[in-house]
């Protein structure tokens, strides 16, 4: 690993004693990538990018905050009005926060597309998941901590379900609260653990990196690089074009911040918390909806399974799931490119999701329960289907490299972008 | 491509209808604001009017703890005028070297005395009802300046045939469920505009709703310039990242 | 594993210049941007508004007896206000400057001579000195004595023996009324 030479003393010395240098020469210009990534594969930096604005932003705003249920709120609204450049800082991590979600579903469903978690690749994908789960812990837990009634009702609605579970339910309900009801002891561990996630994030995150390291990126087309001709330096190509990601990224975000810093928000999180009032509508912010909406989905008792364990089963198990993908995915070929009809379920893949969202946003009345107990059905059909497809479709005649089939495409196109 | 644009198309209507969809409540006719769109920004003279308003109506029944008088500086009101605001009210403070706790004139640095010394006072001088604080009205609710105008002026003396209002409660169109319990605050020439504007109900309404929407929002002229501020240098970076992208992958191609 | 070596930056000179015009302009202008997204967080530490704005203190002195002394709170710091007697202010005024270490008449310290107003923060180290009570050590010159390590300040609270280098700092006040004043 260290067996670089760097012409540079001071940098071989540091070297020598640490592979700083080694290591970054390794991954950035020694680094094969496939020459034919498309933008789709900017999102994982542009993660990494919003998780980091996230830290630095919220160890600022922990800087003024108090997380105690009489000053909670009070605390942030200081932040908003007295602290310089409060606001920024507060909207940056609450707006991050929405960015931080499109941007990792964009990469996860570029995963799904690509087929990027076939092997070699499964643990890669294993990872992401796991990134994905703090993620939606974090995000939960720092909701609670402005003391909104959406924060407070929030985490009411969501540490309740928890009693579904038979025998152990109440206990770990009130294990969680620290009490009788959500109060000071749930805020207190919420902010604790808040601040805690981020950096187990952090090291998911390198692992995630190692892994990917170690059986390199896959590409649109699916196949393996089988050789230099496949490949680019990932500096400066990627390194590059990851920066163009960012700068498009950031004037995205940073319209939001300055412009509609709450558009992603809820009106009822600036009415301080109330434990006697209930909002109308509870409903949590729309990276959760989907997931809601299958809660939700399940209303008829079974014996010994009531509807509401039917439900967080169901809940827990729509991510659970996509730990067996590798698995449960029979096809032998990676990219929907060459999959029609894989390409296909993958849209109304989407389009279910979409819908599940919006069933999940919307109060549970008129058609929209029923038409999100179909789409939970759809949900999870595409499981078992995808099953039965990678046995029974026929896929494109795969391209003999990546080189080859980038070289077809430049000679059938004057430019390519 | 097609279908991802498609499906990205149909996202963004979702997203933006649905905080339409989520209101129940009736239609909220969008009003005019000076500080709307990219370029808004606060009118003070309207600021300093909106503030008359609250002051001499509202903060009669609604408190507005978030506020200090020191703020109140920003719509161009003198230090000394900022001083005599805050000398109209007393402020609690102790306890003295003889342990008492003693009445003093508030100081710029205190944020907004309110009117009633705790909720249950307030809850008995408006029976039984809570005048909910004001600081963040703008924001807290769906439809924001909008909705708050549209409760401002949609009382009616002669509610729709049928609709029942009972003892205590008034009529209000734009109001979940008809019945508020605020009686109509406003009024033509309810105030005089200090700076002799027309005090129509339309006026004030627009005056303290812009007022709130300040309490709520007052970063707001500093977001939206530095905002553009921003972009505009974001635009130029990324077309600059742009043109070193296509240099340096121009071999490849 | 395929270990790619390329140098992609092999093109022709006006090429090669125009390509590193455009990259340091642009490392240049990122690295400016980058300096401007800095700066707010930075900004966030300093004093924000409400601190700020709590930058006054008043003090009704009407109980102070002569050759009493009352220690108040402003801006988090303690304030010595001592009501001097006759034979103290003789004291002060007698000292000649040039005895003095950080060499201030007693005239510039004081606005009515029988008032003495100081912050209350040993200019060594920053302990409080010992003086307010009638028990309290004053020093061999009347003032202050400062426990940490041996700092004496006279009646006009000037450093007169010992390792702090300045006198007490007098801030800013004004008498509001002849029983009244606001510090800061």
């Amino acid at each position: 690993m260290s067996g670089y030479k760097f012409d540079n003393k001071v940098v071989q010395w540091v070297d020598d004693r640490l592979p700083l240098f080694s290591v970054l020469k390794h991954s950035t210009t020694d680094y094969p990538t496939p020459r034919n990534l498309n933008y789709w594969w900017n999102f994982g930096s542009l993660a990494l990018m919003v998780l980091v604005i996230m830290i630095l932003t919220g160890i600022f705003l922990v800087m003024n905050y108090t997380p105690h249920t009489s000053m909670a709120f009070n605390s942030v609204e200081r932040i908003m009005r007295d602290v310089n450049y409060g606001w920024l800082i507060r909207y940056l991590h609450a707006n991050g926060a929405s960015m931080f979600f499109i941007v990792v579903y964009i990469h996860i469903f570029r995963g799904l597309y690509y087929g990027s978690y076939k092997a070699p690749r499964e643990m890669l994908w294993w990872l992401g998941l796991v990134i994905y789960l703090l993620m939606m812990a974090t995000a939960f837990m720092g909701y609670v901590l402005p003391w909104g009634q959406m924060s407070f009702w929030g985490a009411t609605v969501i540490t309740n379900l928890f009693s579904a579970f038979p025998v152990v339910g109440d206990y770990i309900v009130t294990l969680l609260w620290g009490g009788f009801s959500v109060d000071n002891p749930t805020l207190n561990r919420f902010f604790s653990l808040h601040y805690l996630l981020p950096f187990l994030i952090f090291a998911v995150v390198f692992l995630h990196l190692v892994a990917l390291h170690t059986v390199k990126s896959s590409n649109p087309l699916g196949i393996e690089m089988k050789g230099p001709q496949d490949a680019i330096p990932f500096h400066p190509y990627y390194t590059i074009k990851d920066l163009f990601g960012v700068g498009l990224f950031l004037i995205f975000f940073l319209s939001f911040v300055f412009f509609a810093p709450n558009f992603f928000g809820d009106p009822d999180n600036y009415i301080p918390a109330n434990p006697l009032v209930t909002p109308a509508h509870i409903k949590p912010e729309w990276y959760y909806l989907p997931f809601y909406a299958i809660l939700r989905s399940f209303t008829f008792d079974l014996p010994f399974l009531p509807a509401k364990l039917q439900g967080v089963l169901a809940m827990f198990s729509a991510i659970i799931i996509l730990f067996f993908l590798p698995w449960i995915d029979s096809s032998k070929v990676r990219s929907a490119k060459f999959r029609p009809i894989f390409k296909q379920v993958f849209w109304i893949f989407v389009a279910n999701a979409l819908v599940l969202g919006y069933v999940g946003g919307q109060p549970p009345e008129g058609n929209l329960p029923m038409i999100g107990q179909i789409s939970t059905a759809v949900y999870f059909l595409f499981f078992p289907f995808l099953f039965l497809l990678g046995k029974i479709e026929k896929p494109r005649a795969l391209p003999q490299s990546i080189s080859a089939a980038v070289l077809k495409d430049a000679a059938h196109s004057t430019e390519k972008a | 491509m097609r279908k991802f644009l498609l499906s990205t198309l149909a996202a963004g209507l979702l997203a933006a209808a649905t905080p339409a969809l989520a209101n129940e409540g009736p239609e909220i006719e969008k009003q005019a604001w000076s500080w709307q769109g990219v370029f808004g920004q606060y009118d003070k003279a309207q600021l300093r009017r909106g503030w008359q308003v609250f002051h001499d109506i509202c903060s009669n029944c609604h408190s507005m703890k978030l506020v200090a008088y020191r703020n109140l500086s920003y719509l161009g009101f003198s230090d000394d005028e900022v001083k005599d605001f805050a000398a109209e009210k007393q402020v609690t403070d102790g306890p003295n070297d003889q342990g008492d706790m003693f009445q003093r004139p508030a100081r710029p640095s205190d944020h907004f005395v309110p009117p009633f010394p705790n909720d249950q006072a307030a809850r008995v001088a408006n029976n039984g009802a809570l005048p909910p604080d004001l600081s963040l009205m703008a924001k807290a609710r769906n439809g924001g300046p909008d909705y708050v105008y549209a409760i401002l002026t949609g009382f009616d003396d002669t509610p729709p045939a049928g609709h029942v209002v009972p003892d205590g409660m008034y009529y209000n169109k734009a109001f979940g469920g008809g019945n508020i319990g605020m009686p109509p605050p406003i009024s033509d020439d309810a105030v005089t505009y200090a700076d002799g504007t027309k005090a129509t109900k339309e006026q004030i309404a627009k005056d303290v709703v812009s007022f709130l929407n300040w309490t709520a929002e007052p970063e707001l002229d500093q977001r939206k310039s530095l905002g553009i501020k921003v972009i505009g240098f974001l635009i130029v970076l990324t077309a600059m990242f742009y043109a070193l992208k296509r240099k340096i992958w121009a071999d490849l191609h | 594993m395929a270990e790619t070596s390329t140098t992609p930056q092999a093109t022709p000179p006006e090429g090669e210049t125009r390509r590193d015009f455009l990259l340091y302009a642009t490392t240049a202008v990122g690295v400016a941007g980058t300096a401007m997204a800095v700066w707010p967080f930075i900004h966030s530490m300093n004093p924000a508004a409400d601190t700020l704005a709590m930058s006054t203190t008043e003090v009704d002195i009407s109980s102070i007896a002569e050759g009493q002394a009352v220690t108040v709170t402003w801006r988090g710091k303690p304030v010595f206000i001592r009501h001097r007697t006759a034979a103290e202010i003789e004291a002060a005024k007698a000292t000649a400057v040039s005895e003095l270490r950080d060499p201030e008449t007693d005239d510039i310290r004081v606005k009515k001579p029988e008032w003495l107003i100081v912050v209350g923060i040993c200019t060594h180290l920053g302990c409080v000195p010992l003086g307010q009570k009638p028990a309290d050590p004053k020093g061999e010159f009347g003032g202050w004595f400062c426990p940490c390590h041996g700092s004496q300040y006279d009646t006009s609270g000037r450093i007169r023996k010992g390792p702090a280098p300045k006198n007490l700092a007098v801030p800013n006040y004004t008498f509001l009324t002849d029983t009244s004043i606001r510090i800061g």
